[in-house]
């Protein structure tokens, strides 16, 4: 399903050159959930940002479903990404003066539906994450986790190809990140492909894959190693 | 989509809500002080009568001082003519449609009943006004050339004046006294207020109100009312003779003349005829000066007379600095508003939004505010218009904002707000929402 071949990100200034991704290549199939770890600086970001068409890579083949979206205009990428992406964000970023409902109505307005579908979309979504009950309510007054539940229905109600959730459990104390890591989980035993950056060994370790990035370069790694993997230092833990 | 961006442009405003004030009160300032002087500009440059400008003529002849400098064009030459000059073309066959002779005049009102007596202005002129200008009754009619002769001691009057003696009833038949003498009411006149005030544009008259008592020119003569408004004279006036028979003879220019000529050919033969009667008054010893007779139609006799000032140019231009300083200002607050939302737009990127979406959701937003702060400089300019009228009086006429106006501010603000919006929203909708949206 998304597949980056030699895949690799410069950021120019007039006096530095950055490489935040050197030649990555990876694949995910449809269905996958993937755990991406790294120290920080490894270049995770800029990894998710490429897979969520938030930037173009400088360099190497980026496919979605067979189709190269290296290098599409401003236009088609917002089509892409509003109708295969949904993102989750560590601060969970909903727009703090519309209520619940119009924040899951976001990427809705921009796939054109009626408000019907619409309507239907945010009661399911919101419905699935527990807080259908409180669709007026205002994301100050939730919890974090429920905060980041909302984020989660949001990224789900244009029923995406896959979730971009980069360290959805950040700002969460382990109570609350243990339920969002569940909710993750349901939705991707639903069938919705999840890739989710994180520092938690633990959370990395319940994913089916591991996909280790250092210096710009991504590896896969056995399932059960990533604790270890993380606790070496980064030059050697590229050799893991 | 333009009502879910209006929604939200209303909540981004309410987000902010010092920021947006400030806004829309830097417009409003701007849109306020422009159209107070558009709309003096506009009203003083508007042609008073349209649908007959172009066939009513104003009629110079130069009876003037032969020791002044050269004429180069209609400015240069008397606005009005001598009485006797009047008459003689008054009464005259000539090519034109229809002719008025007449000057301003004013006399002691004194009412019925225990109401104290007044002033009040009148026009004397010869029965052809009402005609040739369009002129509406309420009541009654215009008199003829029969009660011009005559020297009837009839009257038209205007509506306010019929409002204050008869209550607004049909006062035809009914008599006024003025100056002591009686006349018959034969008209009334409905709302008339040509502005600028063509017929009679001495200074300070250009926007006077229309008199409210007509009477006919032979009649004001023999009463003898003596003219009010600008009297001009080069040459002495004979001693010998009563005063206003002298004044009657004498060079002395006070007296408006008009007449109305259909055609090109029509005003090019009337124009032939004046030439000839300044060479017949040149032969008589009189015209000192070279062959000067103009013909100006009511809207280059507005040029002619100056009736918009160099002034009111200068006043319009500076208004408009204004309000280019006032849109530079406010696109530096759009610049502090939207760089500030710059996370949420990274958001509705990731969501699916393209450039072009972002930059309309704020186009919305800055034409909202544009709509506002036309709407608050609507207020401005009717505080200013009111402040006009204070200041200069003969500018009540010149002080509405009329619905046309009222569309051309909202719509002027909203152009001011979109061209002081294009380059933050612009700028906005560039913004690179990868770094946005890890430091929400």
């Amino acid at each position: 399903m998304l597949k980056m071949s030699d895949i690799s990100k410069v950021y120019r200034t007039e006096l530095v050159e950055t490489h935040a991704l050197r030649e990555l290549s990876l694949h995910v199939d449809e269905g996958e959930f993937v755990a991406v770890t790294g120290p920080s600086g490894s270049g995770k970001t800029t990894f998710l940002n490429i897979a969520g068409l938030l930037e173009s890579p400088t360099s190497g083949l980026f496919e979605l479903d067979g189709a190269d979206v290296g290098r599409l205009n401003d236009r088609e990428r917002s089509r892409i990404r509003n109708e295969k992406v949904g993102f989750i964000f560590q601060s969970f970023n909903l727009i703090p003066d519309l209520s619940l409902a119009d924040n899951v109505d976001v990427p809705l307005r921009y796939r054109g539906w009626s408000g019907v579908e619409r309507r239907r979309a945010i009661g399911e979504m919101l419905d699935l994450v527990g807080l259908g009950s409180r669709q007026n309510y205002l994301p100050s007054q939730l919890s974090g986790g429920q905060q980041q539940r909302v984020a989660i229905a949001r990224a789900l109600a244009g029923k995406p190809r896959f979730l971009l959730a980069d360290e959805p459990t950040g700002n969460l104390d382990s109570e609350m990140a243990g339920q969002v890591m569940l909710l993750l989980e349901q939705i991707n035993r639903a069938g919705t492909t999840i890739i989710m950056v994180t520092h938690d060994p633990e959370l990395a370790a319940r994913a089916h894959r591991n996909i280790h990035i250092l210096d710009g370069r991504a590896s896969d790694l056995p399932l059960g190693t990533h604790s270890k993997v993380m606790h070496l230092p980064g030059r050697e833990a590229a050799r893991v | 989509m333009f009502n879910y961006y209006l929604r939200l442009a209303l909540r981004s405003m309410r987000r902010t809500p010092i920021l947006t004030a400030l806004m829309v009160l830097a417009l409003g300032l701007g849109i306020g002080a422009f159209m107070t002087t558009f709309t003096v500009y506009y009203l003083m440059s508007g042609d008073p009568i349209p649908h007959k400008s172009g066939v009513l003529f104003a009629v110079q002849l130069d009876n003037w001082d032969p020791n002044n400098p050269p004429t180069e064009s209609a400015k240069d030459v008397q606005p009005q003519l001598t009485w006797q000059d009047g008459q003689n073309l008054l009464n005259a066959d000539t090519p034109a449609l229809r002719q008025v002779h007449m000057y301003a005049s004013g006399a002691i009102v004194v009412p019925e009943g225990d109401e104290p007596p007044f002033d009040e202005t009148i026009r004397a002129t010869s029965h052809e006004f009402f005609a040739m200008f369009d002129v509406p009754f309420l009541y009654g009619r215009p008199w003829d050339q029969r009660a011009d002769q005559d020297r009837a001691s009839i009257a038209v009057i205007g509506r306010e004046l019929n409002d204050k003696l008869f209550s607004g009833e049909n006062s035809v038949g009914q008599r006024i006294q003025l100056d002591g003498n009686f006349f018959e009411v034969i008209g009334v006149i409905d709302d008339w207020q040509p502005t600028p005030r063509f017929y009679h544009v001495d200074a300070g008259g250009s926007f006077a109100d229309t008199e409210q008592v007509f009477l006919p020119l032979t009649r004001a003569i023999d009463e003898p009312m003596g003219p009010r408004g600008n009297t001009n004279c080069w040459a002495p006036i004979n001693e010998d003779l009563p005063v206003m028979e002298a004044f009657l003879q004498s060079e002395c220019v006070w007296t408006q003349f008009w007449a109305e000529l259909e055609s090109p050919e029509q005003a090019a033969a009337y124009k032939d005829y004046l030439d000839n009667y300044a060479r017949d008054q040149k032969a008589a010893g009189r015209f000192p000066r070279p062959l000067n007779t103009f013909l100006s139609d009511v809207n280059a006799w507005m040029e002619v007379n100056g009736v918009v000032g160099n002034d009111n140019r200068v006043q319009l231009r500076l208004s408009f600095l204004f309000l280019l300083v006032c849109v530079l200002n406010t696109v530096g607050l759009l610049m502090a508003k939207f760089l500030g939302k710059g996370g949420e737009v990274a958001l509705r990127r990731a969501m699916g939004a393209s450039r072009g979406a972002v930059f309309t959701q704020n186009l919305v937003e800055v034409g909202t505010i544009g709509v506002l702060g036309g709407l608050t400089g609507v207020g401005f300019a009717w505080l200013g218009l009111r402040a006009v009228e204070t200041l200069y009086r003969g500018y009540q006429h010149l002080v509405n904002l009329d619905p046309l106006l009222l569309i051309v501010a909202v719509g002027l603000s909203v152009i001011a707000a979109i061209t002081a919006g294009l380059y933050p929203v612009w700028r906005v909708s560039r913004l690179q929402p990868a770094g946005l949206l890890k430091t929400q």
